[in-house]
């Protein structure tokens, strides 16, 4: 049985923000059913009592002082946008 | 011979006593590159002219300072993952093609501070994804040993750089053993320190909770001076640990008496090519003659760690590179109707394969309904893989085994499965989710290609897994020997 559809795919794709053709969306049912099938293999054992690591050190919350400190300089930071009008990053129409 | 034969401290010393200048070093550097990157192809961006303005700028200052930084005019490669102030910095993706950096990653301050010259920016596995090299946007890099064959990866330039002599160390990053494994494949040292030693701050992110940035170099010796220079607490990442960094070469003293070692079975067992263990049993010979004694032991949740690692990589990048949008840096399709068209399109046409492969994986594990059964899933054996490293090193104090199941494949060998390309991953990753210090060494050959020897430690514990790679690599010569190219 698949693990997961073309039609789950093209969602996921969309989730993602990737336009897939098609063709891609063929590609990539069968590459990641075999990719999770294999992953599946995590149900044999029993992790019902064990808790989720998300991070290796005991690091809690890191926190600072709030102070005001200058930013960076406009041009700079325009500097790499694509496309950018009067100090503003300019990007296509949000709403139709 | 090349200047770079020589070990930093050397090279010190001789710029010290001024037989040799700054200059000289970063004109053997750009000399090597013009004789062999046609061949090679691990730089993907050169910073000549900065580096040979500032080696005249360093050269006038021998004759005035008494050179307190030991990496004094030293030439480094960097990984393009690493940002770097007005150089080039790619991630070998398309959709970062362009992009001019506007600040530097701490470890480049740290190098500024400690003076040395940054010859240019490495090729890589796109955003880090893969182990062979092949997956950059832009050119395959080559193993300098066999040219036909891969360097390994992600940090395949990192490798080449330093095993081709073009420059004398440099700096990669390692998520699933992107350091260790191209250090093994092309016979140079690559060190994965511990998770938190090293600032993150500026290093692109793939998977915010395995990646490290570290040293690659001849040496063993001068893997501990760059480490040295380039750990260390930073306010500017909430994941920097807050520990004072050891002078790791005081525990270069050749004495390993009595050290305890671990062999795990997991390591040595099926899949695992006959030379390859063959190389790591002669190596525990040499290690035993010095004193050290080993017993073979198990890390019973190995096997999972190949899955694990795969949906918890995936999904830290999904999230992560969820910033390249097209919006604020970086490529940007050109023929978008609205603002969720130029993100799909930008994004579609600035990805390559396996990082959209690798996006749509972790978008899935997280996606609602299948967050438990593989996010959460994976976390929780996550916990049981790190058990099983505390568990050992109760008893012991370094795990050895190969750093690879093979040597270097062949370029094109491993492309059409991913997950034959994945396994050969499978003895380095566990140490990544463990989140401990692993080194690779060289430790033998087969048919020309070079082995490696993994070393790992406790966390924080860099100087042990130091000290047996050092006696080592001094009771051994893999490391004198070069690739003709």
């Amino acid at each position: 049985m698949s693990r997961i559809s073309a039609e789950q795919v093209k969602h996921v794709a969309h989730l993602a923000r990737l336009a897939v053709t098609e063709e891609e969306a063929n590609r990539l049912t069968q590459q990641l059913d075999k990719i999770i099938t294999y992953a599946e293999q995590l149900n044999e054992l029993d992790t019902e009592n064990v808790e989720p690591t998300s991070h290796v050190l005991e690091i809690k919350n890191v926190m600072r002082e709030d102070t005001a400190k200058p930013g960076l300089p406009n041009e700079e930071v325009l500097k790499n946008a694509p496309d950018h009008q009067d100090g503003q990053i300019k990007v296509p129409p949000i709403m139709e | 011979m090349s200047l770079f034969d020589h070990k930093v401290s050397d090279l010190h010393e001789l710029l010290h006593k001024k037989e040799i200048t700054v200059s000289d070093l970063v004109d053997t550097s750009f000399n090597r590159i013009d004789e062999v990157d046609g061949k090679v192809q691990a730089f993907l961006t050169l910073n000549e002219e900065q580096a040979r303005a500032k080696a005249k700028i360093l050269d006038e200052k021998i004759g005035q300072a008494n050179l307190e930084s030991l990496l004094f005019g030293m030439p480094i490669g960097i990984k393009d993952n690493i940002v770097t102030k007005n150089l080039r910095t790619t991630c070998a993706s398309k959709i970062l093609e362009n992009f001019d950096p506007i600040y530097d990653a701490t470890v480049m301050g740290k190098l500024h501070q400690a003076d040395t010259v940054t010859i240019g920016k490495l090729n890589m596995d796109e955003f880090a994804m893969g182990s062979s090299t092949e997956n950059s946007g832009f050119k395959d890099t080559r193993n300098p040993w066999n040219l036909d064959t891969v360097p390994g990866g992600s940090s395949g330039g990192s490798a080449a750089s330093v095993a081709a002599g073009e420059v004398l160390f440099s700096l990669g990053s390692d998520t699933g053993g992107s350091i260790r494994q191209p250090a093994s494949f092309c016979g140079v040292v690559g060190m994965k320190p511990t998770y938190g030693l090293v600032s993150r701050f500026g290093l692109v992110a793939f998977a915010s909770s395995l990646d490290q940035i570290g040293p690659v170099t001849r040496t063993v010796e001068d893997n501990a001076y760059l480490l040295k220079a380039i750990a260390g607490h930073d306010e500017m990442d909430s994941t920097s640990a807050n520990v004072t960094v050891p002078d790791y070469v005081s525990a270069l003293t050749g004495d390993i008496k009595g050290m305890r070692i671990a062999v795990p079975k997991e390591y040595i067992g099926e899949g695992v090519d006959e030379a390859v263990k063959q190389s790591v049993f002669d190596s525990l010979k040499v290690l035993e003659k010095l004193g050290a004694t080993w017993e073979e032991v198990s890390l019973p949740h190995s096997k999972y760690a190949l899955a694990t690692y795969y949906l918890l990589s995936s999904s830290e990048a999904s999230a992560n590179l969820s910033r390249f949008d097209g919006v604020r840096y970086g490529y940007r399709a050109s023929d978008a109707q609205n603002l969720l068209d130029m993100y799909k399109k930008t994004r579609a046409e600035g990805f390559g394969e396996e990082v959209k492969r690798r996006i749509m994986l972790g978008t899935f594990a997280l996606s609602s309904g299948y967050y438990d059964a593989y996010y959460k899933k994976a976390q929780k054996v996550r916990t049981l893989i790190k058990k099983d490293f505390e568990d050992i090193f109760e008893n012991y104090d370094v795990i050895i085994g190969p750093t690879t199941p093979t040597p270097a494949f062949k370029i094109g060998e491993n492309l059409a499965d991913p997950m034959t390309m994945y396994v050969n991953d499978i003895l380095t990753i566990p140490v990544n989710l463990a989140g401990v210090p692993g080194i690779s060494v060289p430790c033998g050959f087969t048919n020309g290609l070079p082995l490696g020897l993994q070393i790992i430690g406790k966390h924080f514990d860099e100087s042990s897994v130091y000290k047996v790679a050092h006696a080592f690599e001094q009771a051994t010569d893999f490391h004198k020997q070069k690739p003709q190219l």
